[in-house]
C-alpha cells in the first residue's frame, strides 16, 4: 500500500485508538492537517500551543488514558515546551507531534525552524526527529509505548514537512523491541519480605501515597492495604484522591501547605511506607529531621526516585499495582495481631493532632477563599473533576475538596503553570462529558491562558472556572507579607479585567458575588447553567494559606492560623 | 560524604542525539564529567561511552540510574571497584632544543613512547598509559617546555572474563 508519512501518521493514531487530538496548525504541518479533515479524529483547535499541552495534560489524568498534540513547527513547537515539561514533572502520558522544515533545510536557520528535539531533551521521557518516512510508523508506535509504560511522561516527536508528504510503501509495525528499554514491573521478592517485617514490627506507621498510585491504577489495592494494617495515609499534591479523602484514615496533605496532623504524624512514625511518591522539596521540607523516627519503605516504578533526596530503610523498585497487590497477598498470610489495641494509642494521638490545629479560617463579613472552595465541595458532594491554577488557589483546592476518587484531581504539581488550570478542564471535560469540571482559579493565574475561553466556547464545553479574586499574585505576596516584611514587590494586580464581562465576550456567562451570603445562591446558578461559566469571587485580598512550613524547615515546624 | 572518582563504562544505541543526552543529563543535574570517550564497538549500532565522573556514593547511584533511565542507553557498567584496566593517549608537542634532545629521546625509551613527528624546534610524543604513567612524563617534560598537549580521555575495560 502506498501511502504518505502524513496518511501513515493517520494510520498509527486510528491504531492506537486516539479519538482527540489538541492542536493548532501551520505551515510545517499542513499535510498532516489535510489528512487528519479525512478521519473521525476530533481536533480541538486551542487559541496557543500551550494550552494544547494543558488540554492533553487534563485529558490523560481525567480519562487515565494518553494525550495526544499536533502543532506546527518553530513557535507552535517552542510554546509547548511549558506544557511538556509540566508533564514530565508529573508523569503524564502525552504525545506531541510537532512539525519541522524539509529534512534538506534543516540546520540552515530556516523560516519557523527550531531544534525542538535539542530543546526538549531534558524535558520529554524521550523523543525523535523523524529523517525517513520508513521510520515514521515504527517511531509513532515506539512513541505511545514509551509514553504510557513504566513511569510516564511526554514523548516529542518531530516530522519533518517532507517526510509527511513523502510516499512510500507502507507496511504497519512490528511488534515493538526496544532492547534498551524494560521498565521494571514485579518487585523483588526479598524485599517484599523485608517489608512485611518491617510492617509487622511497626507501632507507629505511615502511608504516604503520591501521583504513582493514580498512574498506577492502584487506588483499590492502596485502600485494601491501608485498611488491612490500619495505617493512616497522608498524600503528595498529585496523590489526592488516591485513598478515600473522607475515610477516617485520612490525614490529609503532606508538606508546605500539609495539614498539621499529617506533618505530624510523618514526624513522629516510626515506618513511613511511601507509594508512588518521590519526596520532593515541598513535601519533606528539611530532608535531616524528614521522618527522623521512621525506618522507611519506598516503592516506585522509577529506580531514580528511589535514594534521590531521602535514604530509604527498604526500596521496591515496581508497579505500584503490582507491588501492593503481592503485598497484600503476603500480609494475609500473616498474623498480624489485634490491630485495634495495637494502634490505639498511635491513632489516638493522631485524633488528638485533629482536634487541636484542624484546617481553619476566620469567617468575617468579606468572602473567605476557603469558604468558596467548602461551598463548592459541599454543592458539588465532591464529585467534580477540579482543576486549579497554582498559587493559593491551588493549595485551598487541595486542602478543602476532599477528593474520594482518583483522577478528579488535575493540578501541574511539580513544575507549578500559572495557566494550567482552564486548558486542563476542557482536556478534562472532553474526556468525560458528563462530568462537572471546575477550575478553581486566582486573578492572576487564569490571565495566563484565558484565551482558551474561546475553544471551550467553540467545543461547546461547559467548564466552569471559580476564580478567587484577592487582586494580589496571593501566593508570593504570602511569602512577602511573612518573609520579606510585607514589600509587595510586582505582586499586586492593580488592573484586571471585568471578568464577567470577559465571560460574556467568550460567549460564556459571567457571574459575581461580592459577600459571603452571595457564594452559595452565584455557585448554584453557575454550576446549573449548561455553557462555559466564569464566576467572580470577590475575595479577602490579604489571606494566607495555612498552615504552612517556611521553605526549608522541617515539616513539624508549621506556621499556623 | 566523600567525593570519589568513578569509572563509568557504558552502552548505548550508535544513534545521533545520544551523546548529547548523556552530556545533557550530566549538565543538567550539576554532575561532573572528569573525561568522556566515546567510539563503536564490534557491534556498528552499539557504541561505548566511558566517563569519568567524581562524586560521592550517593551522587553516583543516582548518575548510574539516570543514565540507565535513557531510553537509548543498553547497559551502564561501574567499573571503580571491580577489576578492570584503564588507559588514556595522550600527544605531547615538547620544545626540542639540540641540547635537550637526547634527555627526550631518553625519557621517550624509558617510558616506551613514541616520537612521530620531528620539526626544528619541537618532537611530538605519543604515550599510552594509566593516569601515574601520564603525568609522570608530564612532570618531566614540563621543565623543557610543552607547546601543546592533546589527551584522548580514559577508556576502560573489565578484566572479567565475561563479556559486559
Amino acid at each position: 500500500m502506498k501511502l504518505t508519512g502524513a496518511q501513515i501518521l493517520m494510520e498509527m493514531l486510528k491504531e492506537e485508538g486516539v479519538k482527540t487530538i489538541f492542536g493548532f496548525p501551520g505551515g510545517a504541518v499542513i499535510d498532516i492537517y489535510d489528512e487528519l479533515a479525512k478521519t473521525d479524529i476530533h481536533h480541538v483547535l486551542v487559541r496557543h500551543e500551550q494550552g494544547a499541552v494543558h488540554a492533553a495534560d487534563g485529558y490523560a489524568r481525567a480519562s487515565g488514558g494518553v494525550g495526544v498534540v499536533l502543532v506546527t513547527s518553530g513557535p507552535g513547537a517552542t510554546n509547548t515546551v511549558t506544557g511538556i515539561a509540566s508533564a514530565y514533572m508529573d508523569s503524564i502520558p502525552i504525545v506531541i507531534f510537532t512539525g519541522q522544515v524539509p529534512t534538506q533545510l534543516i540546520g540552515n536557520d530556516a523560516f519557523q525552524e527550531v531544534d525542538i528535539v535539542g530543546i526538549t531533551r531534558p524535558c520529554t521521557k524521550h523523543n525523535y526527529l523523524v529523517k525517513d518516512t520508513n521510520d515514521l510508523a515504527r517511531i509513532v508506535k515506539e512513541a505511545f509505548y514509551i509514553a504510557q509504560s513504566g513511569r510516564p511522561g511526554p514523548v516529542l516527536v518531530d516530522i519533518p514537512k517532507n517526510v509527511a508528504a513523502t510516499r512510500i510503501d507502507y507496511k504497519p509495525p512490528k511488534k515493538i523491541q526496544l532492547r534498551s528499554y524494560n521498565p521494571t514491573y514485579k518487585p523483588n521478592m526479598r524485599q517484599l519480605s523485608k517489608a512485611v517485617s518491617l510492617i509487622k514490627d511497626a507501632k507507629k506507621p505511615v502511608i504516604f501515597a503520591g501521583g504513582g498510585v493514580v498512574l498506577a491504577k492502584a487506588s483499590k489495592e492502596l485502600t485494601e492495604f491501608a485498611r488491612k494494617i490500619k495505617t493512616p495515609l497522608t498524600g503528595s499534591l498529585m496523590g489526592l484522591g488516591a485513598f478515600p479523602g473522607t475515610d477516617p484514615l485520612w490525614l490529609g496533605m503532606i508538606g508546605m501547605h500539609g495539614t498539621y496532623r499529617a506533618n505530624m504524624s510523618t514526624g513522629a512514625c516510626d515506618l513511613l511506607i511511601g507509594i508512588g511518591v518521590r519526596f520532593d522539596d515541598r513535601v519533606t521540607g528539611k530532608t535531616d529531621e524528614f521522618a527522623s523516627q521512621a525506618k522507611i519503605i519506598h516503592i516506585d516504578i522509577d529506580p531514580t526516585s528511589i535514594q534521590k533526596n531521602i535514604p530509604v530503610t527498604v526500596p521496591i523498585v515496581g508497579d505500584c499495582k503490582a507491588t501492593l497487590e503481592l503485598l497484600n497477598k503476603l500480609l494475609d498470610k500473616e498474623d498480624l495481631g489485634d490491630l485495634n489495641e495495637k494502634r490505639k494509642q498511635w491513632l489516638d494521638q493522631i485524633e488528638e493532632w485533629k482536634s487541636t490545629n484542624p484546617l481553619a479560617y476566620v469567617q468575617k463579613d468579606i468572602i473567605k477563599p476557603q469558604f468558596v472552595v467548602e461551598k463548592l465541595y459541599e454543592l458539588t458532594k465532591g464529585k467534580a473533576i477540579i482543576t486549579t491554577e497554582v498559587g493559593q488557589n491551588q493549595m485551598w483546592a487541595a486542602q478543602y475538596y476532599h477528593f474520594d476518587k482518583p483522577n478528579h484531581f488535575i493540578t501541574s504539581g511539580g513544575l507549578g503553570v500559572m495557566g494550567f488550570g482552564l486548558p486542563a478542564a476542557i482536556g478534562a471535560q472532553l474526556a468525560c462529558p458528563k462530568k462537572l469540571v471546575v477550575d478553581i482559579a486566582g486573578d492572576g493565574s487564569i490571565q495566563m491562558n484565558i484565551q482558551e475561553m474561546a475553544t471551550a466556547a467553540q467545543c461547546g464545553l461547559p467548564v466552569k472556572v471559580v476564580i478567587l479574586n484577592n487582586g494580589y499574585l496571593g501566593m508570593v505576596r504570602q511569602w512577602q507579607e511573612l518573609f520579606y516584611e510585607k514589600r509587595y514587590s510586582q505582586t499586586c494586580m492593580e488592573y484586571a479585567p471585568d471578568f464577567v464581562k470577559l465571560a460574556e465576550a467568550y460567549g460564556a456567562v459571567g457571574l459575581r458575588a461580592t459577600k459571603p451570603e452571595e457564594v452559595e445562591k452565584v455557585l448554584k446558578k453557575g454550576l446549573s447553567i449548561p455553557k462555559a461559566v466564569i464566576m467572580d469571587f470577590v475575595v479577602e485580598k490579604e489571606e494566607c494559606v495555612y498552615p504552612m512550613v517556611p521553605a526549608g524547615a522541617p515539616i513539624t515546624k508549621m506556621l499556623l492560623v | 560524604m566523600t567525593e570519589e572518582k568513578h569509572v563509568l563504562s557504558i552502552l548505548v544505541e550508535n544513534q545521533p542525539g545520544v551523546l548529547s543526552r548523556i552530556s545533557g543529563l550530566f549538565g543538567g543535574r550539576g554532575y561532573n564529567i572528569d573525561s568522556l570517550c566515546v567510539a563503536e564497538t564490534t557491534e556498528p549500532n552499539v557504541s561505548r561511552v566511558t566517563i569519568v565522573t567524581t562524586g560521592s556514593k550517593q551522587i553516583i547511584e543516582q548518575i548510574i540510574k539516570q543514565l540507565h533511565k535513557l531510553i537509548n542507553v543498553i547497559k551502564v557498567i561501574e567499573l571503580t571497584g571491580t577489576e578492570f584496566v584503564q588507559r588514556e593517549m595522550a600527544l605531547i608537542k615538547v620544545k626540542a632544543k639540540p641540547e635537550h634532545r637526547a634527555e627526550i629521546l631518553r625519557m621517550v625509551d624509558i617510558f616506551r613512547c613514541k616520537i612521530i613527528d620531528v620539526g626544528l624546534e619541537h618532537y611530538i610524543i605519543e604515550i599510552t598509559g594509566d593516569e601515574d604513567k601520564l603525568s609522570a612524563i608530564l612532570s618531566l617534560l614540563k621543565p623543557l617546555g610543552i607547546k601543546e598537549i592533546a589527551k584522548t580521555g580514559f577508556i576502560a575495560l573489565s578484566r572479567e572474563p565475561k563479556v559486559v
